[in-house]
């Protein structure tokens, strides 16, 4: 395992745990953990959307129906048959993992734009299909019983128990996408992306690598959505399955660096950071989205590559820190 | 010798709408040799390498690799069982270095190495073929001669039964090419058996055991550089002017 010497690893993981870690040293501990926690989350989806989009090629707009799946499913366990939280951590993974792996069989076939439509039209169906489910309170969705946070500590207690979760799952993420980068898989993964039919004539078995890859990135974001959910104590369809966080994801993703282990991370956070900004400010709190559309096009004009990805490409020496 | 062929063709055609690409092609590829595909352009040549490495299915015929029928097998199948290819137009996976390109050959194809072990093996292919001072540059900044190199050692490192080589030589300059033909024999002295498509006719014709020449899809001559460059069949309808043909041939 000598790639675990990676400085460029060291140097994701550490800025990941600063994150985590900034709660810890402010003066307002609660309302730090807040913005830690929305950062924490990001950098957990968009390090997971990055194994799909950066690694593999392939541009999942509908990737936040993972995040609202593996939320219900979690959710349904917590509440009605009153499992751990870990163990419905566990299962909301799952869930969206299999769904990943029964969609890839299917979807990944197409490429390009229709691969992008074809995970919209999912994320649209999947919200449709659940507000008719009754087992899972139909369009009103379900609220957490509040005695559920007792077997947690208590209510207080129990979100800072979903913060140090979630905390975890993002190391836990960034770890899993440095490795898979510099895995055989992973080199599977980046020839698929550079050129399918080429990686295909190598050897590459391109149907199979890439629905595993497609599981990866779904599973971790079907764990998240189990742990921020469970916060929120109550889950509906219109909250579970936001088109736009898929977009903001592909925001965060491009904007730190598509296919580098670091750049999702500091996508993540910079764009939280952005996003914080403008929430508050009265020009611009209706019009957030916009901005972040118009960032996209910045980005896909001028930077491509992303930040880390310019810089790697600028500065030779970087490569050897940067990953 | 052990009297099977390494690779055989019987009867393979392949129809695109209305135009027939490929007409009952059929030859032998005995093990260690070389084989010249040669042939104007749109006669087929690619279309053959496509239907035998399984891009393409064949819609009749059998193609038979190491006594397998692999007709209609999948690309990445018939890659794990030691065919390697290069691509007439080079294709490069341009955002990752020239030692990944090569590492990945390794990877995937027909020894299935461990990432490890296939980095070795790339450099030593990289050494091979001449492009070991590129090893870390991104693929997308070699050269047009360099992303032939490039292709060469990709199917090289794979450790392949068969190498498919499709224009190897097609846009380099003389010098390039004297030093990629070396290279073939060398491959060849190697054991590697080898299918090759080739415009330089002096070189191919330098390098070939056997040659098969297809027109129009139709495999109109077969035999040793020799007797194919003076068949008349081939002359008249392969190169039309028989003077432009001693021309050719002269360049040799």
């Amino acid at each position: 395992m000598k790639q675990l010497r990676h400085p460029g690893l060291w140097l994701a993981l550490a800025l990941t745990a600063a994150f985590a870690l900034w709660p810890a040293l402010a003066s307002n501990k609660a309302y730090t953990r807040e913005i830690a926690f929305t950062i924490l989350r990001a950098v957990t989806f968009a390090s997971s959307l990055n194994i799909l989009l950066g690694y593999t090629g392939y541009v999942s707009f509908g990737h936040i129906v993972f995040y609202g799946l593996g939320g219900y499913v979690g959710f349904y366990l917590l509440d009605e048959h009153n499992v751990h939280l870990a163990v419905a951590v566990l299962a909301g993974g799952l869930a969206s993992g299999l769904l990943a792996f029964l969609l890839g069989r299917a979807i990944l076939r197409l490429r390009g734009a229709y691969f992008a439509l074809a995970t919209i039209g999912v994320n649209e169906a999947m919200r449709a299909f659940i507000k008719n489910i009754d087992l899972f309170g139909g369009p009103t969705g379900m609220t957490l019983n509040f005695r559920v946070y007792q077997s947690y500590g208590g209510p207080d207690q129990a979100l800072w128990t979903t913060y140090l979760s979630v905390a975890a799952l993002s190391l836990v993420v960034v770890l899993v996408s440095f490795l898979v980068k510099s895995s055989r898989f992973g080199l599977g993964l980046m020839a698929i992306r550079e050129n399918e039919d080429a990686a295909e004539v190598m050897g590459v078995v391109a149907p199979s690598t890439k629905t595993w890859a497609y599981v990866l990135s779904a599973f971790f974001p079907g764990m998240l959505g189990v742990l921020f959910f469970f916060k929120n104590g109550n889950i509906e369809p219109g909250d579970a399955f936001v088109l736009h966080q898929s977009i903001e994801g592909i925001v965060m993703v491009m904007l730190g660096g598509q296919g580098t282990v670091l750049g999702p991370v500091l996508g993540a956070a910079a764009y939280q950071r952005l996003r914080g900004l403008l929430l508050v400010s009265p020009l611009f709190k209706n019009i957030q989205l916009a901005v972040a559309g118009v960032l996209l096009l910045v980005i896909v004009l001028f930077v491509p590559a992303g930040v880390v990805g310019w810089l790697r490409g600028r500065f030779a020496i970087l490569r050897r820190v940067l990953e | 010798m052990n009297g099977q062929p390494l690779l055989q063709a019987q009867e393979v055609s392949k129809r695109f709408g209305g135009l027939q690409a490929l007409v009952h092609v059929t030859f032998d590829l005995p093990e260690g040799q070389i084989l010249g595909l040669i042939g104007p352009n749109g006669a087929g040549k690619t279309t053959l390498f496509n239907c035998i490495n399984g891009i393409y299915a064949p819609e009749e015929g059998r193609v038979i690799f190491k006594g397998q029928d692999i007709t209609g097998r999948k690309p990445y199948q018939v890659a794990r069982l030691g065919l390697a290819r290069t691509h007439q137009i080079v294709q490069p996976l341009n955002d990752l270095t020239v030692l990944q390109n090569v590492t990945a050959g390794s990877c995937f194809g027909h020894e299935q190495r461990s990432l490890g072990q296939a980095e070795l093996i790339a450099d030593e292919v990289l050494d091979f073929v001449g492009l070991a001072g590129w090893r870390d540059q991104l693929a997308a900044s070699l050269n047009v001669a360099q992303k032939k190199r490039l292709e060469l050692a990709r199917a090289l490192a794979a450790r392949p039964f068969l190498l498919l080589l499709d224009e190897v030589l097609a846009g380099l300059n003389p010098a390039e090419i004297g030093e990629m033909v070396e290279v073939l024999r060398k491959i060849r002295d190697q054991g590697v058996t080898i299918l090759i498509i080739e415009h330089v006719m002096h070189a191919l014709m330098n390098v070939s055991d056997r040659v098969i020449v297809l027109d129009y899809g139709q495999q109109i001559a077969e035999g040793t550089p020799d007797e194919v460059a003076n068949d008349p069949k081939v002359i008249e309808a392969y190169l039309g002017d028989p003077k432009l043909a001693e021309r050719l041939m002269g360049e040799g």
